[in-house]
């Protein structure tokens, strides 16, 4: 119940989920535009991607909850869109924004949401304590859900995903809008979940949650799959080690060097962004400019999402 | 590939959880849910039918609290239908995203239309019977234990209304837009379908728009089973209120998984 260490992904066993074609348009926009993916039992996967990317739309379609134009998807086994209910019966959903029952408290929520699976409350009595222990909402079973602070609903409504002990559990953006404390929370419920052989299913634009959770990524962008591995095979596969960030005035010849020394630069605003193998010659030439102020960092996941979908706003 | 809005719905039990989950949240607000369903005939009743009846005498031959007493029941049982079908339906398919909760489970639109239809007939129900047992309180009720044979009426006339509530609830952008209703369709049939007084007073062209308004043909036929008289063409009026009933359903799933389906 509380080991922390990821399992290793069981590779002999076939895929959870199999996409192949994916293809969903809305009037003329391709929100998903040909998507291929498979999910291995107890894997941890990741959608990352920019607003607008199509990784909800992608997630409402393994619900049963969206339609697609083309392509094919199995889960468990079974086709969608003909065994939805069956396949909805086996997994949990955790949409992106909480939409418990106000009417009722938190117990009162567990309760009823295992009456729409059909679950008799004496069968459920059990798992309910088991959920709110879980979740640390024991002290708050008989509080009403408009009491709770952001974090305790959050909490609440991925216990009420558990509530029909699935296989498969989807989380939309989990922890967007969280103070640090309930996302570390949160995270380390996630990996007792997956601990258990939960497969988790996620999408998210916190590259340190992907980092941290995701035993493989895919990165989307405008309906489609830029690349997919897991976060250290994305990182070597696209950025250099290490990366040296500059902060102040930058003159034109001095990026000019920056970039002959480097793999590769940039500059964003008022910043210079510089991606190498080899900071230590870098480093030590700009020790001569002490009015720059310099970040040294192993390059990470977020370096890889900018490179792949590049540094313009999305709105 | 595709799904049509327009595919025919199925009946599952599943629909009965809808039902559980509206009547746990019902029981906590009862004390003023009952308030309101009693209170307000007693008033009506009060101030109308002894009242205004003073000055009336009788209507149709029946004793003017009598004649608005079966009326009410009716008209009652239309007004709770359709405030639940539109502000509370609304409220949750819209703000609360109970539905879209619900839809994460193996319950599909079918089931939620499906148990909210049957939910609002109830609480239509429920309202009938506080009216009846104020009017018995009252004397109003010549009929005796036969009154009860309205009741499963005002249940087919609550489906009959609460589909087309719920169609108001799927196209509605805000609680305003039920305003049109209300005053389109909910008021006209309040006052033109011989709730306060018979229709045969209207003249000929307004007595024959009367008879398409389903509220005509629940009075038709659950003031006479009140009062203890034959009903007549009971069979077509039955028929008037089914038909609303079955088709109301068919265009209310359609139009709430227009609404909720991606």
């Amino acid at each position: 119940m509380t080991g922390l260490a990821k399992q290793s992904t069981p590779l002999l066993k076939s895929p959870v989920v199999q996409a192949s074609g994916l293809v969903k348009s809305f009037g003329t926009l391709r929100a998903v535009d040909g998507i291929d993916f498979s999910i291995k039992p107890g894997q941890c996967f990741g959608f990352l991607g920019p607003n607008g990317a199509g990784k909800t739309t992608t997630l409402k379609m393994l619900m049963g909850l969206a339609d697609f134009d083309a392509g094919s998807l199995s889960i468990l086994g079974q086709a969608l869109p003909q065994a939805a209910r069956a396949i909805r019966a086996r997994v949990g959903l955790v949409p992106q924004s909480d939409n418990l029952d106000p009417d009722f408290t938190v117990r009162e929520n567990l309760f009823m949401y295992a009456r729409f699976f059909g679950l008799k409350r004496a069968t459920v009595a059990a798992r309910v304590e088991a959920l709110l222990e879980f979740s640390e909402l024991t002290h708050k079973a008989q509080a009403k859900v408009d009491t709770l602070s952001g974090g305790m609903k959050r909490r609440l409504t991925i216990a009420r995903a558990l509530i029909n002990d699935p296989e498969i559990v989807v989380l939309d953006e989990p922890t967007t809008g969280l103070d640090p404390q309930v996302r570390h929370v949160i995270w380390a419920r996630l990996a007792e979940l997956q601990a258990r052989g939960v497969t988790l299913i996620l999408t998210t634009h916190y590259m340190e949650e992907a980092e941290r959770l995701c035993d493989e990524l895919v990165v989307m962008d405008q309906g489609r799959i830029l690349d997919q591995g897991s976060p250290t095979d994305l990182i070597h596969r696209h950025v250099e080690s290490d990366v040296i960030e500059l902060r102040g005035e930058v003159s034109e010849a001095l990026f000019m060097t920056l970039r002959s020394m480097s793999a590769h630069a940039e500059r964003q605003g008022t910043a210079v962004y510089i991606y190498t193998h080899a900071p230590m010659p870098i480093l030590e030439f700009l020790a001569d400019a002490p009015e720059l102020t310099i970040i040294h960092r192993r390059a990470g996941m977020e370096d890889v999402f900018l490179r792949l979908t590049g540094r313009g706003l999305r709105e | 590939m595709s799904r049509s809005i327009w595919a025919l719905p199925h009946f599952r039990w599943a629909a009965i959880a809808v039902l559980e989950r509206n009547f746990l949240v019902w029981r906590k607000l009862m004390g003023p849910a009952i308030v309101l369903n009693f209170g307000e005939p007693l008033i009506y009743l009060l101030g109308l039918g002894l009242g205004l009846g003073h000055w009336v005498g009788t209507v149709a031959g029946l004793p003017y609290l009598v004649f608005l007493a079966s009326g009410v029941v009716a008209s009652s049982a239309m007004t709770t239908v359709s405030f639940e079908g539109m502000y509370s339906v609304f409220t949750r398919m819209v703000p609360q995203k109970t539905y879209d909760a619900m839809m994460a489970t193996p319950m599909d639109i079918d089931d939620i239309v499906l148990g909210e239809i049957i939910w609002a007939a109830l609480k239509g129900l429920f309202s009938a019977v506080a009216i009846l047992v104020v009017a018995a309180v009252l004397g109003a009720v010549p009929g005796g234990w036969m009154a009860l044979w309205a009741l499963p009426v005002v249940f087919l006339m609550g489906l009959a209304f609460a589909g087309p509530a719920i169609i108001m609830s799927a196209v509605a952008g805000s609680y305003d837009f039920f305003n049109y209703y209300f005053v389109l369709i909910v008021t006209p049939m309040f006052m033109l379908s011989g709730v306060f007084f018979p229709t045969d007073s209207f003249p000929a062209a307004l007595q024959a728009v009367v008879q398409f308004l389903p509220l005509t043909h629940a009075v038709e036929v659950i003031r006479p089973v009140i009062v203890g008289q034959p009903v007549t063409q009971i069979g077509a009026h039955l028929a008037v209120l089914s038909g609303f009933a079955v088709l109301s359903f068919y265009l209310a799933v359609a139009m709430v998984r227009r609404r909720l389906w991606v």
